[in-house]
């Protein structure tokens, strides 16, 4: 076991050496640091990141060149999702039978050794997970892996240290093929001790990789609790300023948390409205368990009656019938501390209602407990301190129903979910969009301060998590639809309530035992059923689609995001909303957008962060690795103004008659190639190619691959110019980018998430201000806040490669637009002029720039574009509205769709953009929503702008689909423009631009 | 065994029905009433804005209580505990202003007239007897001072309260309720017109209201929707004074309905007939309206059916 993780961190550290043979020393050096000194794993982070980033290139490139053509020939045109699916279910029977044996042994390891050698068994654990993932992930691709291990010594050297760890000369070959995952995680290899507080009171601690995501940590305590119906529930840690946040699934950890307390807690996260509905007994122990701590925390206020009556039923679910005998139920209560103010009377009225539970299971008390709490005022309702519009104190409650105000214990106002259009949040400032009365002709927007823009952050989150949640029946179906999830990311990436109590109907397994809080302290292991339970969780994952891993890789996306709410940094055309800002500030914003473009455009190559630099990437892009496919939608104007802007989000169907929706999809593919990541680099590659020899190309990747950080750095500014520097900065950024739906991701992911994780939040922000001079500045303003951010993570960065790097991140997190630039240079037309192009001929570029902007908005989670190698061929796809309609019932028009392998885009719907343009209109409202996927980032952009008399409401959509060459382009944009209808009935796509960038070696070859 | 089991399970229907929204609105048990003194009409005090109106017959005035009290029993089946009165007191007949009942706690509270608080020491020892748990507002001073509450702001609905910010309640009174009734939802809305709240709606049923047809009515009746989780039918009825009426699923579990009688409310008697099976009882209470009360203003409902406590 040791070994392995040795090998895991070896080849992070050593990667650059070849050597296929891992380094004990530098293993147990490894462990001994993690063991000892979360700092020292910070060095070695740090360290390792250096080395990866030349290795990440190296593999990554090697792996995308060797990769295409066997990925290739595996699976030519599998779906990402269906990888997905197939890695997560996909656990071979053996593989993944060994590891989570492995797994197993290592948890029981974990929690006998924790104090004493954590390196060992944490690291076996780790390696093994992994290992696991990877086959499972990898399994569709292991002939790349093959073709990847000629390429990557160091995969060999991962792979070999697992073999020989594990004893499989079987596997070995797997694990050469998914050495290049195990490679990225032994980079990362460093683990890291998770104390995580479950309910009952007790610490589960178990090791995870310091890159994990919260999922990886999340699915490991499901493991140890045996639980199935896991959706309610989550982790949540305390940021820096003690405040409880929850640890999304889909991002590292270590990103989260911000600091080495590595501690949790396992929560309710969302408290099912009627818990009788739970399939299983467990799921609702746990919840009558997290419920006895929000009543007597006070979270959950009842009156003295009720507290009593529950407690009453935690004594018959703990102990059973009540015995005058026995001392015990006293001390448990006074243990368990019902109540703060909890006195003899109390108790005494607890023990009479005890008696009258004779006879009554645990089970059944469990219930009983559910059945009364469920129907307190308060429950589940999660309270956030904020200031009405008049600067009062009130309290906003979050639960199923929707959004409640209160001022001090009085409820003052109440917001159901479908009265409320949008959800958005700007700095300190929290806002709700209502759906006018019957007898109101226009919505209203309602204000609210936040302490500060992290509270009113985390307050919009949770509405937008408990939204889909509970409103949404498969909306951004997280499960199934990784490319068209509507949702933001910030949205909720998990199942919701429908979808699990679908899951849950599924459950097939003797209802499993488990101990009470009481016996637990005299006992606690699940040594036996935890193996089974993996499994079962495994697959559920695979089900949904939500491997951690997969996760991991979307990760990677959020790295690449700029941080912003909502911000939209540019949109040629449309719109940028700041909710506080009048019309004609709308109106001036969006002139001096516009005059920020044309600035861009014209502005020198430098400044790689400019958006601009992704209209710039679809205009020269030909080349590039990722395949974008835009679908603008834009549906005949409807009147009503509450179509619904934020169709993600509340879905509504739109009331209004006649509504102008756009819908962009932008489905980018990445293969395993273009996860290098840089979006830029590889656009600029790509552009090259289109424009320029495809010779350049391969020598960029050369460079890159030698030239690494500095090439990086020069290529940003000079992409246009120089195509290798642009190709190195492509390696390096590739790392992060990475999107690999599928397997690839994760080592790339993984890799990337440590050093660039960290940059990229680094260096995202002095990215943002150096590179968007004007642009950037509109975005800036906007997005002000996050920028900020954004530097002070940044600031920790030093290196110019860095900031290039994390500029290139941006870029292509930004959507392209950054990238744009560099492709700019290399493609055939000048910069200005794609620009011009863009703006003028693409109404779906456009979009496409508002879509990064949203992306932006999304402060750290998107990344939208990764463009990887250099060589990239860009396909624009114009749908018109017929097709969308076609698909969905409301399409209007049927548009052909045309595949263009160079930069130009095509649409339909641009002279309707240019009469957006030319007619602003007044802006209504603008929401940005952007979900990611493991394989696609969504972002939605929804626009609500009057014209005249006319409301029209746009909604884009862009979907960034990445994958290895094998997914089915076709099939993704199909399935995107039919979710799009599924959600938005009401409206009509009038338009699908398609950009996609493929490597040319890869796709074409 | 087959007792003991019996036993036990009224025990847990007891419990329930203690239980924050386990019991439908309407089961009671009890009324407690205070009978008109000989001082009805004159305002106690300073004189309240009632004054004018004044124009009393105290004789009939007794005659409708009587009739009421009556009813209550005899008809409705509840046990009634009547309060004489005090002529020291001349508006204690509107005991409902005095405490706010739910399950088996008691509030007690702090009438807006400086006058009328003492009419609760009464009413609180009747409480005490039946084993409520009474909850006091508490002095002027600490959370609740400056708090006002009178009973006829506050309608309970079975799932959540409604409190009327109106001329005699206040915020902070709201706040108090609030706080002694953890298991509920309060919701605080507006009370037009110098009226109370359950002058312009009351319970027609476990999930009905009753509201009357005026624009304030509506408009309260607007924010009530908009505040609650729950759905109730809505029962409007064009004379406001119809809109305060008092049901009662009495121990026969049948539905009973008091209402204002035809001659007081003609219009509006036609509306009552919709409800389905319900036992209407005509009950004139046109001296008390005089004064800015209503049926619902005479009577404290209890329902102490379940006694474990």
């Amino acid at each position: 076991m040791t070994t392995e993780a040795g090998s895991e961190t070896e080849v992070k550290e050593n990667a650059e050496e070849s050597a296929a043979q891992p380094d004990q020393s530098e293993e147990a050096k490894q462990e001994s640091q993690e063991v000892a000194n979360a700092e020292g794993e910070k060095e070695k982070e740090k360290d390792g990141k250096g080395i990866t980033r030349y290795l990440p290139t190296w593999f990554k490139k090697q792996k995308s060149q060797s990769q295409t053509s066997p990925t290739k020939e595996v699976q030519p045109s599998e779906e990402p999702a269906s990888k997905a699916t197939e890695e997560e279910e996909g656990p071979v029977p053996e593989v993944n039978g060994h590891a989570e044996e492995v797994e197993k042994k290592e948890v029981k390891l974990e929690q006998a050794k924790e104090a004493e050698s954590h390196s060992n068994a944490s690291a076996d654990t780790e390696p093994a997970k992994e290992e696991k993932v990877e086959e499972r992930a990898e399994k569709g691709s292991d002939e790349t892996k093959e073709t990847k291990e000629g390429e990557g010594a160091e995969e060999e050297k991962k792979e070999k240290g697992q073999v020989e760890a594990e004893g499989e000369g079987g596997e070995n070959q797997t694990s050469i093929f998914q050495s290049p995952l195990r490679l990225v995680r032994k980079t990362k290899m460093k683990v890291v001790v998770c104390h995580v507080a479950l309910l009952d009171g007790t610490d589960f601690t178990c090791e995870v990789e310091k890159r994990a995501k919260g999922q990886y940590l999340f699915f490991k305590v499901c493991e140890h609790l045996n639980l199935l119906e896991k959706d309610y529930f989550g982790l949540t840690y305390k940021d820096n300023h003690e405040e409880k946040c929850w640890l999304d699934p889909t991002k590292e950890i270590k990103r989260q948390i911000r600091s080495n307390n590595w501690q949790f807690a396992f929560s309710v996260k969302f408290y099912p409205p009627d818990p009788s509905l739970l399939t299983e007994d467990i799921t609702r122990y746990l919840l009558c368990l997290q419920l006895r701590e929000d009543v007597a925390s006070g979270r959950l206020p009842c009156s003295f009656v009720t507290h009593a009556l529950l407690g009453s039923y935690t004594l018959q679910a703990e102990f059973g019938d009540y015995e005058p005998d026995q001392p015990r139920p006293l001390d448990f209560i006074n243990q368990l501390t019902f109540e703060p103010g909890q006195n003899k009377e109390m108790e005494e009225k607890i023990l009479e209602l005890h008696k009258s539970h004779r006879g009554m299971t645990p089970a059944q008390a469990d219930l009983q407990f559910l059945e009364n709490a469920k129907k307190l005022s308060m429950y589940g309702v999660d309270l956030h301190h904020a200031k009405d519009s008049e600067g009062v104190d009130i309290m906003l409650g979050v639960c199923a129903n929707g959004l409640l105000v209160y001022k001090d214990r009085l409820r003052i106002n109440r917001f159901a979910w479908p009265k409320i259009l949008k959800i958005s949040y700007k700095r300190n400032n929290f806002y709700i969009k209502i759906r006018p009365g019957e007898t109101e002709q226009f919505e209203s927007t309602v204000g609210f301060k936040l302490q500060n823009h992290r509270s009113a952050k985390k307050l919009w989150k949770v509405c937008v998590e408990n939204h889909s949640f509970f409103r949404l029946n498969a909306p951004e179906a997280p499960t199934k639809a990784r490319f068209l999830t509507l949702g933001s990311k910030f949205r909720y990436s998990g199942r919701t309530q429908a979808q699990t109590r679908l899951a849950s109907s599924l459950i097939d397994r003797p209802a499993p035992s488990f101990e009470r809080t009481s016996s637990k302290r005299i006992s606690r292991s699940l040594d036996g059923a935890p193996a089974i339970c993996i499994t079962e969780a495994g697959r559920d994952m695979a089900e949904n689609g939500r491997e951690p891993h997969l996760e991991l890789h979307s990760d990677s996306k959020s790295r690449l995001r700029v941080r912003g709410d909502n911000i939209y940094v540019r949109h040629s055309n449309l719109m940028l909303e700041d909710h506080d800002k009048t019309q004609d500030e709308v109106l001036k914003h969006q002139a001096s957008i516009s005059q920020l473009k044309r600035s861009f455009m014209e502005a020198p190559p430098p400044s790689p962060p400019q958006p601009n630099q992704w209209e710039k990437r679809l205009t020269s892009s030909p080349a590039s690795v990722r395949v974008q496919q835009q679908q603008v939608v834009d549906v005949p104007q409807t009147e009503a103004a509450s179509p619904d802007n934020t169709i993600t989000e509340t879905r509504e169907p739109a009331k209004t008659t006649e509504v102008e929706i756009e819908e962009t999809v932008v489905i980018q593919e990445i293969s395993k190639a273009a996860k290098p990541g840089l979006v830029s680099v590889t656009a600029s590659p790509a552009a090259a190619a289109a424009a320029a020899p495809p010779a350049e190309e391969q020598e960029a990747h050369k460079e890159e691959v030698r030239v690494g950080e500095e090439a990086a750095v020069a290529e940003e500014e000079e992409v246009q110019p120089a195509k290798p520097e642009s190709a190195s900065s492509e390696s390096e950024s590739e790392e992060e980018a990475e999107y690999n739906p599928d397997v690839p991701v994760p080592i790339s992911q993984t890799q990337i998430p440590e050093e660039k994780e960290e940059e990229e939040e680094e260096q995202f922000a002095p990215r943002d201000p150096p590179s968007l001079p004007a642009e950037l500045s509109h975005a800036a303003e906007e997005t002000t806040e996050e920028e900020k951010f954004i530097k002070e993570e940044t600031d920790a960065e030093k290196s110019a490669v860095e900031e290039r790097k994390t500029e290139r991140e941006t870029e292509e997190r930004t959507e392209d637009l950054m990238v744009t630039p560099d492709e700019a240079p290399d493609s055939p037309v000048p910069p200005e002029g794609s620009g011009a192009d863009f703006t003028q001929e693409e109404e779906g570029e456009p979009k496409v720039k508002g879509e990064a902007l949203l992306v932006e908005v999304e402060p750290r989670l998107q990344v939208i574009c990764c463009s990887e190698p250099p060589v990239v061929k860009t396909e624009m796809v114009t749908i018109s509205d017929t097709f969308a309609a076609q698909k969905t019932e409301i399409a209007t028009k049927e548009v052909p769709i045309v595949h263009t392998e160079t930069k130009t885009i095509t649409y339909e719907a641009a002279q309707l953009d240019g009469n957006g343009d030319g007619e602003p209109g007044v802006l209504m409202t603008a929401q940005t929503i952007t979900s990611e996927s493991l394989c696609t980032t969504t972002t939605t952009h929804i626009t609500k702008t009057l014209k005249g008399g006319l409301s029209e409401t746009r909604i884009e959509k862009r979907i960034v689909i990445t994958g290895d060459c094998d997914i089915d382009h076709d099939q993704a944009l199909a399935q995107a423009i039919k979710e799009a209808k599924e959600q938005h009935p009401d409206m009509s796509v009038t338009r699908v631009v398609v950009h996609k960038e493929t490597e040319l070696a890869e796709e074409e070859d | 065994m087959t007792p003991v089991r019996a036993e036990r399970s009224e025990t847990l229907t007891k419990l329930e029905n203690v239980m924050a929204n386990m019991c439908p609105y309407g089961r009671f048990t009890h009324a407690v009433v205070r009978g008109i003194p000989e001082t009805f009409g004159k305002v106690a005090g300073d004189g309240g804005e009632n004054e004018a109106t004044a124009a009393v017959e105290l004789a009939k005035a007794q005659r409708q209580f009587g009739c009421l009290t009556g009813a209550l029993r005899q008809k409705v089946g509840l046990q009634l505990i009547e309060i004489p009165p005090d002529p020291e007191l001349p508006e204690s007949w509107r005991i409902e202003d005095v405490a706010v009942i739910q399950g088996d706690t008691a509030l007690i509270t702090r009438p807006f007239k400086q006058q009328r608080r003492s009419e609760a020491e009464a009413v609180r020892r009747v409480m005490s007897e039946l084993s409520l748990t009474v909850v006091e507002m508490g002095g002027e001073q600490g959370d609740s001072g400056g708090a006002t509450l009178e009973g006829s702001d506050v309608l309970f609905t079975g799932r959540e309260f409604f409190v009327g910010v109106s001329s005699h309640t206040n915020r902070r009174g709201a706040e108090v309720l609030a706080d002694t009734f953890r298991d509920f939802a309060v919701s605080t809305v507006p009370v037009c017109g110098g009226a109370r709240l359950k002058n312009v709606c009351s319970m027609g049923g476990p999930g009905t209201i009753i509201v009357s047809n005026s624009d304030g009515a509506k408009k309260t009746l607007r924010m009530m929707e908009q505040l609650t989780d729950h759905h109730y039918d809505v029962l409007t009825v064009p004379e406001e004074s119809a809109a305060n009426c008092i049901y009662v699923k009495g121990p026969s579990k049948r539905d009973f309905l008091l209402h204002r009688p035809a001659e007081e409310c003609p219009e509006s008697v036609s509306a009552f007939q919709k409800l389905q099976d319900y036992t209407l009882l005509p009950t004139a209470c046109s001296e008390a309206s005089k004064l800015g009360a209503s049926l619902s203003s005479l009577c404290l409902l209890i329902n102490r059916k379940h006694t474990h406590f």
